[in-house]
């Protein structure tokens, strides 16, 4: 008899590992076997042409969409399967809920709770799924406000305030979780311009302070000045990773080389 | 010839208003049938899995394709053919309610489909399950969309609660032509119901409006930012105008 664990080696103590993630939407091979390892406290930067799958691959990473092959582990724990005596079985919703606490998730349109105010979409996390007590998640709530400038809007609904307001509080609704990996699908890419800067420089102090990060963007100078790795995605696939003087300023491969300057403006 | 004095004498008896009441409790008890009926059927129809969705589109189907009459009648006197005897009340409970539970469903699914797709990934994303998602994140605002149709539909089923009377259920109408059979005042009766009907929708129509203000609560703080814009000042444009 096979030992149930067959499919997943032991863990090395990798914050996220994931590994030979496949997804098909219909004939479509969106993500052709990606794998990741990311240590703790590592930030890694995810760039490629649209369409090429980076923000599907990040959101099999907590299984907003799951993957069709391979596996996610975080922190050394199996996401949404676990060893059943015919291989992998699926976990519940309750207990993939439970499993996705720990990564939070930023949206390119920010998707703030559109009737609660900036405060009550930070405390909806940790009173509605955490069960902390109002007062409690309440100060708590108020302190992550301040930690992104924003605590003069506590009592703003999403509507009254700019994108880059509603991206920062979107940044604390997910801390307010203690999540060990934060995940950033486009970031900034629905901001005006003037607004990049004041998002970018929260995900800059979270770096900092040694958050563990995943961030899909187009900000390549961000990329340069935050990211301990970057990777080059195209068709689905890895085809170039390095830290951001190999692969921004020293690309080897020629698709690379040909996003990269296409993004910088350069022709 | 109309009878003045009749008409003032039936508008304050005391079985015709006890009948309102009756008609009222009817169309409340029915109506929170069909809400859970039409829950139920529009969560089911959003279901991934066919065979969970084809059993509410039946449902749905059935329930909208024939008259509610009709319905009444086959459970109130067909049904014990087959060994169902369900007395007039749950008879006219049962059938208002499932009946209105079918529109109620398409009312409630288009509430939630309105719902963007990115609140229920951001609900998810911080950990919340199905259930938590759609009471605190979805419901809440799927209801600022569903709140008015539904109080359409609760006028509605006041009126249409009237079919009930064909099942013999004691309720206004029936108590009406009860009235009628032994009064022969018949116009100043039927008048006399009409307005307590007329009453039932007015004071509900009031309801209503307040649980739209209530339920609309965030899309008010949207006006509130855009009163914060200065108004365009029609004699400043004029002027601006007259400078050119």
């Amino acid at each position: 008899m096979m030992p149930p664990d067959k499919g997943w080696p032991p863990d090395k103590g990798w914050m996220v590992e994931a590994h030979g993630i496949h997804k098909y939407f219909g004939h479509n091979h969106v993500l052709q076997g990606i794998d990741l390892k990311v240590s703790k406290g590592e930030v890694v930067v995810i760039v490629g042409p649209s369409g090429s799958g980076k923000s599907t691959f990040l959101r099999t990473i907590n299984h907003l969409d799951a993957p069709d092959e391979g596996w996610v582990r975080i922190d050394g724990a199996l996401l949404g399967y676990r060893s059943g005596n015919a291989g992998q079985v699926a976990v519940s919703d309750a207990t993939l809920s439970e499993q996705r606490r720990q990564i939070g998730m930023v949206f390119q349109q920010f998707n703030l709770f559109s009737h609660m105010t900036a405060l009550e979409n930070v405390m909806s996390g940790p009173v509605r799924v955490l069960r902390t007590n109002r007062t409690q998640a309440g100060e708590a709530a108020r302190g992550l406000l301040a930690l992104v400038g924003l605590e003069d809007k506590a009592a703003s609904y999403p509507d009254q305030l700019s994108g880059g307001q509603q991206q920062r509080v979107a940044i604390a609704r997910a801390l307010a979780m203690h999540p060990k990996v934060m995940l950033f699908d486009e970031p900034t890419s629905s901001l005006d311009p003037e607004m990049v800067h004041e998002v970018l420089q929260v995900m800059l102090d979270l770096s900092r302070q040694g958050m563990t990060m995943i961030i899909v963007t187009h900000e390549i100078q961000f990329a340069n000045k935050a990211a301990d790795r970057i990777l080059f995605m195209d068709s689905g696939m890895i085809i170039e990773e390095g830290t951001p003087a190999e692969l921004v300023n020293n690309p080897r491969n020629e698709r690379t080389q040909k996003f990269l300057r296409l993004v910088t403006g350069g022709l | 010839m109309w009878d003045w004095e009749a008409f003032f004498h039936y508008l304050h008896s005391l079985y015709l208003i006890k009948g309102a009441g009756i008609s009222l409790a009817l169309s409340i008890g029915a109506m929170i049938i069909g809400l859970a009926c039409g829950l139920l059927a529009a969560l089911m129809r959003m279901s991934r899995h066919k065979l969970i969705r084809q059993p509410a589109s039946f449902y749905v189907w059935l329930f909208r394709g024939t008259p509610v009459l009709v319905q009444l009648i086959i459970i109130y006197t067909g049904l014990p053919q087959l060994g169902i005897t369900l007395g007039v009340i749950p008879s006219a409970l049962i059938g208002l309610g499932v009946n209105e539970g079918a529109y109620l469903a398409e009312i409630i699914r288009a509430g939630i489909s309105a719902v963007p797709r990115g609140q229920f990934e951001a609900a998810r994303a911080i950990g919340m399950t199905r259930t938590t998602t759609l009471r605190v994140v979805v419901m809440p605002q799927a209801l600022r969309i569903i709140i008015p149709p539904l109080g359409n539909a609760f006028n509605g089923l006041m009126k249409t609660s009237s079919l009930a009377s064909v099942i013999s259920m004691d309720e206004l109408l029936r108590r009406t032509e009860l009235l009628i059979q032994v009064q022969f005042k018949v116009l100043e009766i039927f008048i006399v119901a009409a307005l307590y009907y007329l009453l039932l929708t007015t004071l509900w129509g009031l309801v209503q409006h307040r649980l739209e203000a209530h339920f609309s609560r965030s899309v008010t703080a949207s006006d509130r930012s855009r009163d914060k814009a200065p108004p365009l000042q029609l004699n400043e444009v004029a002027l601006s105008h007259d400078a050119t």
